[in-house]
């Protein structure tokens, strides 16, 4: 229930950030994290971000996520 | 008001100080001097660890140095009987449409799940965000929409956002059933009973939100060690081996100090800390976060005139898994009557059950 799920942030509008999950585009909500913006990666649950991350960093994170659900 | 139930500090004893802790030469089964008292008991409180831990092979590859205990971390497992069979009384009336996340879905209730009752005619869509709950109602004036909020910190500013939304549109058809629970109080209940606990591994997510020092009392006044874990098996065992002293610490790269304000200030000013109710705990002081009296119209507990009701026995073990009393293979149901297709309760209904994990990653 507490999952989330990593994508790169592609635009911010009115609260609103389009954010690129692998390939695969979704709007959700800025409410949580106003601080959004293009280009970083934010963590999303429920329908909304509740953090953001620089591009170097959360790669890793995404790498090592990867890693264990090909296991 | 929030930290308050943690004031009453307790000087950590010598002898607590002293335990041996995990360290990486014993993550390796190196050194006698760490290993002699393993295997260590390491509580897992989030469900998506629980299932992390054993896809990942983590529970078998350290198995006779570290015990992995599933905790209370699982939303959906936790929630009282009483609360799953309100919510499928509430999903039966007529002109109801129920928006749930999908993991409510075949939780047995009294006589169904909400998948039977779905079956039976009622109206029961599943949600990914609140939100959509809230665009639900706004497209069915004539319905009345209950948005089944279970889960802990990190939905509980999504559900508020949900809430704030319907305010502002002036929906009169939104309403909210609470199970929405913060975690600490429970680690603390089972940190003041007799336990065997060496360390935790606290849920990352959660703790996106609250920050640290919601923890803290786990290291300050029961002298153990805990860490915030990221999800994937480095992550995992990055904040195994933080769990070398009796410290709170942080493993997981997403959680900032003092966590997600914004989240925070949304979820106090919807929700407000009251007595909950959980499965295998019962009652706990300040676990629970209900809606707030101005909120009240919004309230379906309140609206629907729900009564509290004595918690319902059933034959299912979760309880005691729960409580890290015993592993989901001791119940005499686990994988003979209780199966992912045919549960008996929630924690083999979950992904994020420590039943439905064990089940799923069977040798």
């Amino acid at each position: 229930m507490c999952l989330s799920s990593v994508g790169k942030i592609i635009s911010v509008k009115n609260g609103r950030a389009l954010v690129d999950f692998n390939g695969v585009r979704k709007e959700v909500s800025a409410a949580l994290k106003p601080q959004a913006k293009k280009g970083l990666y934010a963590l999303v649950h429920a329908g909304f971000i509740i953090e953001i991350m620089a591009a170097k960093e959360a790669k890793k994170t995404i790498a090592d996520i990867n890693e264990t659900q090909n296991f | 008001m929030k930290r308050k139930i943690f004031n009453s500090q307790r000087p950590a004893t010598e002898a607590a100080a002293q335990r041996p802790f995990l360290s990486p030469s014993a993550l390796r089964g190196e050194g006698r001097a760490n290993s002699r008292n393993l295997p260590l008991n390491i509580m897992e409180v989030c469900g998506t660890h629980t299932n992390a831990i054993a896809k990942s092979g983590l529970k078998t590859l350290l198995a006779g140095r570290i015990n992995f205990i599933s905790g209370p971390g699982c939303p959906v497992c936790v929630s009282a009987q009483s609360d799953i069979d309100n919510m499928l009384a509430l999903a039966l009336k007529p002109g109801v449409i129920t928006a749930t996340f999908g993991d409510m879905l075949r939780v047995p209730g009294a006589k169904m799940s909400l998948k039977d009752a779905q079956t039976a005619g009622a109206d029961v869509r599943i949600i990914y965000s609140p939100l959509q709950a809230v665009d639900i109602a706004q497209k069915n004036p004539n319905k009345k929409i209950i948005f089944l909020a279970v889960g802990f910190e990190t939905t509980a500013p999504a559900a508020a956002a949900a809430v704030l939304a319907a305010r502002k549109l002036k929906l009169k058809n939104f309403y909210v059933y609470t199970a929405l629970k913060r975690v600490a109080p429970a680690v603390e209940l089972i940190l003041k009973e007799k336990n065997n606990i060496d360390g935790f591994l606290l849920p990352g997510n959660v703790s996106v939100i609250t920050g640290l020092k919601e923890f803290d009392f786990i290291s300050e006044k029961y002298a153990k060690p805990a860490a915030a874990a990221g999800f994937s098996a480095k992550e995992i065992l990055a904040a195994l081996a933080k769990l070398g002293k009796p410290k709170t610490q942080n493993a997981y790269a997403w959680v900032k100090a003092g966590g997600n304000k914004t989240a925070l200030r949304l979820t106090a000013k919807v929700f407000t800390p009251a007595a909950g109710s959980w499965r295998g705990f019962g009652k706990i002081e300040q676990s629970a976060l209900e809606l707030k009296e101005e909120f009240a119209a919004f309230d379906a507990k309140k609206v629907f005139k729900i009564r509290a009701q004595k918690e319902r026995k059933t034959k299912c073990r979760c309880a005691l898994i729960l409580k890290g009393k015993i592993p989901p293979q001791k119940c005499p149901y686990f994988a003979r009557v209780c199966t992912p297709q045919k549960p008996l309760g929630p924690c083999m209904v979950s992904q994020e059950g420590a039943c439905a994990a064990a089940y799923n990653n069977m040798g």
